[in-house]
């Protein structure tokens, strides 16, 4: 059941991209999302697919893999579309039909809308699909160490986000193993309406409440019987570094939003042209 | 009436980068009355393997019979399966939950949709199974007893649906010696009592001592079979699987590679002892 998503999922292969540095493949995410609303026309949109493409390939995911990350956003891209769609008030009318109005404008901002929505989901998804939960706290709290200066604690957080994500799997199958001992001896946690199947979760959470306090537990006499105690003075075992390849992937998303950001002078006298050829 | 496993294959995460085949065409018999011990070294795919008796994996192709019937089959109900089926997972003390020991072992009764008498009847049987004082434990949270007690409260949520089969995954795992022969001997006694045991166990010593049959498994296929003895007595076929044999019959193949005029089937500390004594009398007449 928790198998089918994609999104924030580790694709544990070796790649260029899966090679570069977190701290880059994190700032180009950043950059990635920028370049979406920084689009204008399908030409853009196409840009960035193209570069979403090439990425995927280059990362050896497969590219349906990727696509498959969206699916459970497909309410919220439905509903933001019809949103859209109905309740914005344009000048030039579509549709009119009794109160359902559908104007021009309104018909652009749900398509740009539902298309950012998805293009950040690609974007993120390859950023975490290419990037280890270890690679990427170890990035954030590098990236957030100059905040260090005004008291921000930038290990501290990064800590714990690193561990709240080691412990997403171990949960899960914890959750499947304590969900398949309750199913054991009868428990049924597909049928009935809300209530009952709120009910139905009591035998689940409680194990799982009490045996995620008991790994905490265990997990801090751990820590501290090994001498943790903070940020201060820790040298690391993987030191970061910055790589030609680094710079490249830069380069690649800095013409990427260079295009983006022309693409209305390319493609608007194009699309006059192609638009007087069968005027 | 049996559990058949028919060409039985699963693999997870089927056609993603982390498919892996846990086990590969499967077959074997689990009759009436039988107390069987599969065994395994880690990742052999002895939990997968009892997960399928069960109904929780579904077969990647192959089949489950339950007495007969085909446990994925299109109008199977497969709560009625899961009573004739118990299954008692490893460490299965972490899935208590209620407020008091009863309550947790009317879990499973309750789903069966029992009435509350036969529901009560059904919590003190159990408990009576794993020697725990009705009086003294009923009431008591689950969450304040020891380790070992918590397993037993455990094991009696699944003993309370008296299945005709019983399904123990390492009962003994984790345990200290005394908790581990007071499990093992309730288990025992289920079985002198008429219930088909299954117990996966990496304990050699432990499977010499309690089953009739024993299944030898590796990389996810059954590579033997047989009573503990005809097993016992292959100890190049246990080592290359990486699970040995029981201390005795350890001790005897060394006796026996020195010359000494043992047969070859010894497993148990008793009968080794008793050969010794023999062949040493044998050798002191005076």
């Amino acid at each position: 059941m928790m198998k089918n998503i994609t999104m924030g999922q580790y694709y544990p292969v070796d790649s260029w991209v899966h090679r570069l540095d977190p701290r880059t493949k994190i700032l180009l995410t950043i950059a990635m999302i920028v370049a979406v609303f920084l689009v204008r026309t399908m030409v853009g949109y196409a840009l960035i697919l193209g570069f979403m493409y090439l990425t995927s390939r280059l990362s050896n995911i497969p590219f349906k893999m990727l696509l498959k990350g969206v699916k459970p956003l497909r309410f919220i891209l439905i509903l933001t579309f019809l949103l859209n769609l109905f309740f914005n008030t344009g000048t030039t009318m579509l549709v009119k039909w009794g109160f359902v109005k559908i104007s021009y404008e309104g018909l652009s901002t749900a398509i740009h809308y539902s298309l950012r929505l998805i293009f950040l989901v690609l974007g993120t998804s390859l950023m975490t699909l290419t990037t280890s939960p270890i690679a990427l706290s170890d990035g954030i709290e590098m990236l957030l160490s100059p905040l260090k200066v005004i008291k921000f604690p930038a290990h501290e957080l990064a800590m714990m986000m690193s561990i709240a994500l080691r412990f997403i799997p171990t949960l899960m199958e914890e959750a499947d193993k304590i969900m398949k001992a309750q199913m054991a001896r009868g428990a049924d946690f597909e049928s009935g309406n809300l209530l009952a199947r709120a009910k139905a979760m009591v035998p689940l959470l409680v194990p799982l409440f009490v045996s995620a306090f008991r790994r905490a537990g265990d997990l801090a006499m751990a820590m501290e019987s090994r001498c943790y105690h903070g940020g201060e003075n820790r040298t690391r075992l993987r030191v970061l570094k910055i790589t030609s390849n680094d710079w490249l992937a830069a380069l690649g998303m800095a013409v990427l939003i260079a295009l983006i950001l022309t693409e209305g002078y390319v493609t608007l006298p194009l699309w006059a042209a192609v638009k007087g050829l069968f005027a | 009436m049996s559990l058949e496993v028919k060409n039985l294959t699963h693999t997870y995460s089927a056609g993603s980068a982390l498919q892996s085949t846990a086990i590969k065409d499967v077959s074997l018999v689990i009759g009436e009355g039988e107390f069987v011990a599969i065994v395994g070294h880690t990742g052999s795919g002895k939990s997968t393997l009892v997960q399928h008796l069960n109904g929780l994996l579904k077969p990647t192709s192959g089949l489950v019979l339950v007495d007969g019937e085909d446990m994925n089959g299109e109008d199977v109900n497969k709560r009625l399966i899961r009573q004739k089926v118990g299954l008692v997972f490893q460490y299965p003390e972490y899935q208590l939950f209620e407020e008091t020991v009863a309550k947790d072992i009317a879990f499973g009764p309750k789903n069966q949709g029992l009435s509350e008498e036969e529901i009560d009847s059904r919590v003190r049987k159990a408990m009576a199974h794993v020697h725990l004082d009705y009086d003294k434990y009923a009431e008591r949270s689950p969450f304040e007893l020891s380790g070992g007690q918590m397993r037993r409260v455990a094991i009696a949520g699944v003993l309370a649906m008296e299945p005709r089969y019983l399904i123990l995954d390492e009962p003994a795992a984790g345990l200290d010696p005394k908790g581990r022969d007071r499990i093992l001997g309730m288990v025992k006694e289920l079985h002198e009592e008429g219930v088909t045991v299954v117990m996966v166990s990496h304990s050699m010593d432990d499977c010499a001592r309690l089953a009739t049959r024993m299944i030898v498994m590796s990389k996810g296929t059954v590579v033997a079979s047989d009573t503990p003895r005809n097993i016992f007595a292959q100890t190049e076929l246990m080592n290359s699987v990486h699970l040995g044999v029981p201390e005795a019959a350890r001790l005897c193949a060394l006796l026996r590679e020195k010359g000494v005029d043992l047969p070859a089937d010894l497993y148990t500390q008793e009968e080794l002892h008793e050969h010794i004594l023999r062949l040493w009398k044998e050798a002191n007449p005076a």
